[in-house]
């Protein structure tokens, strides 16, 4: 393999030649199968995504609407007291996003005690007025989070983004497990790896756990924008593998604030929706009224708290950019401890300072918009061109509110199949945390993104990135598990 | 759990299509075989036939262009430009399965998207072998569907696809038997008439029924008996019979599950009822053609209360 720069997942610290102890085993792995090999199981793994029709439409492209995300054969391996150390600090966070949120749309104590700039707040197109005052069910707002992680070195993890609106990718953490099973059998025998196809159940479970009071028998529907959708795929094999309705906004009616679906019986009535279309379109009553997609009624419906949402309307004031750089204090503020994960660090430029930093260290730093999404809107200073650079500072210095910017880390890396054999590319790494009224949990795995292009480091599908296995090792990571055992009937076999 | 109307309607709707994909599939074969494979070739007529049975004449004649293998082929195949090609059948199948994605089985997916990949960046449908091989692969997926449908849940969910795939089948029976007894017995000529063993032999390939109808009947290939096997016959599934009686079966099996009983339901016991006094010899001398026209226009109106009866939108 290439000589690693970086923290790599599997050979540990740059320049390493021999995997990390814990991870030898899988260093052998890499030795003994050919590359023609893996090559070979990571097309078959892509031939069967086809099949299934596991594709993402990339915007703005009139060809690419049946795209699938390449898989990279590899995997990515967090060791078990790597991952219970993870696991804490994403609880907390997400506890803090819950209680930030609650705060926020009700009494607004974090204002009250001076953490955060008002108008950072109110001045938000993330923050929805219309929701202030609403509380969901049971007071939970973000019931599905995926946060996004770096890292950079053996102890050193790194929030970058929080997404508590619709966080996709869930499906390719389920449909990549399922592949490497298949096509790689011998890496589970060699490795305790946490089971994640409990994901569905635990979903459903949280569900059912935020119905509104009373409701001892809660329908539960995942609600789509339709089967055009760059994630269909997604919401239909999460409703598929629920055993609940997909439904579309064609198929429900509020009628004197109760939520009915139509069915070919008639009416019936919905209590959860797992909602997977943007606040925008949610509600053409309350939002954008030109919204095709939505459902008249169903925010009143959700204020008279006959129905959960989930996620709430109105989370995105909590995974704004702009809020972003302050989760270390609101942490703090309402969990009365430091942040156990921490930022990467962010220089805000509607500050006049930090505006300054940035436009001295264009080349070296990374900014972007604090609203946009998707690698989109973002300059990545060290391999920008000077044309781009200089189109980012006259935007900075027209718009500096819009911006942040962060250094350049190097992210860890894991060896990847490239044209020429294996290579160090980099990588991140999306959990999913959930959160009910029974507490909070996190899903042992989760959807590794990795830059397929030598050195970049921009990870999303829409821009070239593909996805990986992420391995959370059980407590004593390797031991070898007991054997099955064989049919014990076959046809003419006798005794 | 009550299914919702929009799934329902997607569901009947897929099982129409991938019928209507795999019976296209059995004409252009029959097609190719009788024009190519058989000691007289058959020429336009054949091809011209194809067009009429699957209601497309008009738009290939508003395309322009002669009455070949290669170009008929084509359109009944791969042509996008109108609604009666197997890519087309086979994109409205695949656009409805993901709507419904939810509903169906793994395999039952794989099986419609697999054809439908078939036909991903293929732009001629090529020379008889070629436009043979393309048919027997959209065939081959539509079995491997049939197979997955068994496998499902036996619910309201293979229930309204196999509605879909009956509803259909017996309007592509009923038409495949009235264009190509047309134009095999101009008017004035007699049923027990010289028998072109080509011609009629094209329409029980395109039913699979070659080897059923030796079966069945010890004669010989005769007109009337392959009247008698495609409208009576219980034991052939793609008769009139077969399929009038699985309309009743269908719906009757949903009645039981889903409580949903009506309109449609007695329509399609009528039809069934009638159908089994028929007696084709009766048919034959009445008009098969002014039969076979009632009967679509009964299937349609059939179409039209199934729609009502489960609030399709």
């Amino acid at each position: 393999m290439g000589k690693t720069r970086a923290f790599d997942e599997i050979m540990g610290n740059p320049g390493s030649t021999t995997p990390r102890p814990e991870l030898a085993s899988l260093g052998q792995w890499i030795e003994d199968t050919p590359a023609a090999e893996l090559l070979r199981r990571q097309h078959s793994a892509e031939a069967t995504f086809r099949q299934l029709g596991i594709t993402f439409a990339v915007y703005g492209e009139s060809d690419a609407s049946e795209r699938i995300i390449p898989f990279d054969i590899v995997p990515r391996i967090f060791l078990a007291d790597e991952w219970s150390r993870l696991s804490e600090g994403l609880v907390q966070r997400v506890e803090a996003i819950n209680a930030f949120l609650d705060d926020i749309y009700g009494a607004r104590r974090i204002l009250d005690a001076g953490v955060l700039p008002p108008d950072l707040i109110f001045g938000n197109a993330q923050f929805r007025p219309e929701i202030a005052g609403m509380r969901p069910p049971h007071g939970i707002w973000a019931h599905i989070c995926g946060i996004d992680l770096v890292r950079t070195g053996p102890d050193d993890f790194f929030v970058l983004e929080d997404n508590a609106r619709t966080p996709s990718g869930v499906s390719y953490m389920l449909e990549n497990r399922e592949a490497m099973l298949r096509l790689c059998p011998e890496l589970f025998r060699e490795f305790r790896v946490a089971a994640v196809d409990s994901y569905p159940d635990r979903l459903l479970e949280t569900m059912k756990s935020v119905a509104p009071n009373g409701v001892s028998n809660p329908v539960c529907v995942v609600l789509t924008p339709g089967h055009y959708n760059s994630a269909y795929y997604e919401h239909s094999f999460l409703a598929d593998s629920m055993g609940i309705e997909l439904v579309e906004a064609a198929d429900l009616v509020v009628d004197d604030d109760i939520v009915w679906m139509r069915t070919i019986a008639g009416r019936v009535k919905v209590d959860v929706i797992y909602r997977r279309i943007d606040d925008d379109y949610l509600d053409p009553l309350v939002f954008r009224p030109d919204s095709m997609l939505g459902v008249p009624g169903l925010i009143a419906a959700y204020a008279a708290g006959n129905v959960a949402l989930l996620n709430a309307p109105g989370n995105g004031i909590a995974d704004d950019k702009a809020i972003y750089s302050y989760m270390p204090e609101i942490v703090k503020f309402y969990t009365g401890a430091e942040a156990k994960l921490p930022n990467v660090e962010t220089w805000r430029c509607r500050e006049p300072q930090a505006l300054k930093y940035v436009l001295d260290n264009l080349e070296d730093v990374v900014v972007k918009l604090v609203d946009g999404s998707g690698g989109y809107g973002m300059l990545v200073g060290p391999t920008a061109s000077k044309q781009e650079i200089e189109d980012f500072r006259a935007a900075l210095i027209a718009e500096p509110q819009r911006y942040i910017a962060q250094p350049t880390l190097a992210l860890s890396t894991v060896p990847t199949l490239a044209d020429s054999g294996l290579a160090p590319r980099h990588v991140d790494f999306r959990p999913f945390v959930l959160t009910g009224s029974k507490g909070i949990q996190v899903v042992p795995g989760g959807l590794t993104r990795v830059a397929l292009k030598e050195g970049s480091l921009v990870v999303n599908s829409s821009q070239g990135g593909g996805t990986k296995d992420s391995f959370v090792l059980m407590d004593g990571g390797n031991v070898q598990r007991q054997s099955m055992g064989g049919m014990s009937q076959s046809q003419g076999g006798g005794n | 759990m009550l299914m919702l109307s929009r799934t329902a309607s997607s569901l009947y709707w897929l099982g129409r299509y991938i019928e209507r994909a795999d019976f296209i599939a059995r004409l252009v074969e029959a097609t190719v075989r009788l024009d190519v494979l058989s000691p007289r070739p058959a020429g336009e007529a054949a091809w011209q036939s194809a067009l009429r049975v699957t209601e497309t004449d008009d738009a290939f004649d508003a395309a322009g262009g002669a009455l070949t293998q290669q170009r008929v082929a084509h359109f009944l195949t791969l042509d996008t430009s109108h609604a009666g090609s197997i890519v087309r059948c086979l994109d409205m199948a695949r656009n409805n399965a993901r709507a419904v994605r939810t509903a169906l089985t793994r395999e039952a997916w794989t099986a419609i998207n697999r054809a439908w990949l078939i036909f991903d960046k293929r732009s001629a449908a090529g020379g008889a072998v070629a436009t043979l091989n393309l048919v027997e692969m959209v065939q081959t997926e539509a079995r491997g569907f049939e197979g997955a449908i068994h496998k499902m849940l036996r619910n309201q969910t293979t229930q309204f696809i196999r509605l879909g795939q009956a509803v259909e089948r017996a309007d592509n029976t009923a038409r495949l038997l009235d264009v190509k007894y047309h134009l095999l017995l101009p008017e004035g000529e007699q049923v027990g008439g010289v028998v072109d063993r080509d011609q009629w032999t094209t329409i029980l390939q395109t039913v699979s029924a070659v080897t059923a109808y030796r079966w069945l009947y010890s004669e010989g290939l005769r007109p009337a008996n392959v009247i008698d096997l495609l409208i009576a016959r219980q034991e052939l599934p793609r008769s009139l019979a077969a399929s009038v009686e699985e309309t009743v079966d269908i719906l009757s099996l949903l009645a039981k599950r889903t409580g949903l009983h009506g309109e449609a339901d007695r329509m399609a016991r009528m039809r069934h009822t009638r159908l089994a006094k028929t007696r084709t010899g009766e048919v034959i001398v009445n008009g098969l053609h002014q039969y076979l026209q009632a009967f679509l226009t009964e299937n349609d109106l059939l179409h039209a209360a199934i729609g009502r009866q489960f609030k399709f939108t």
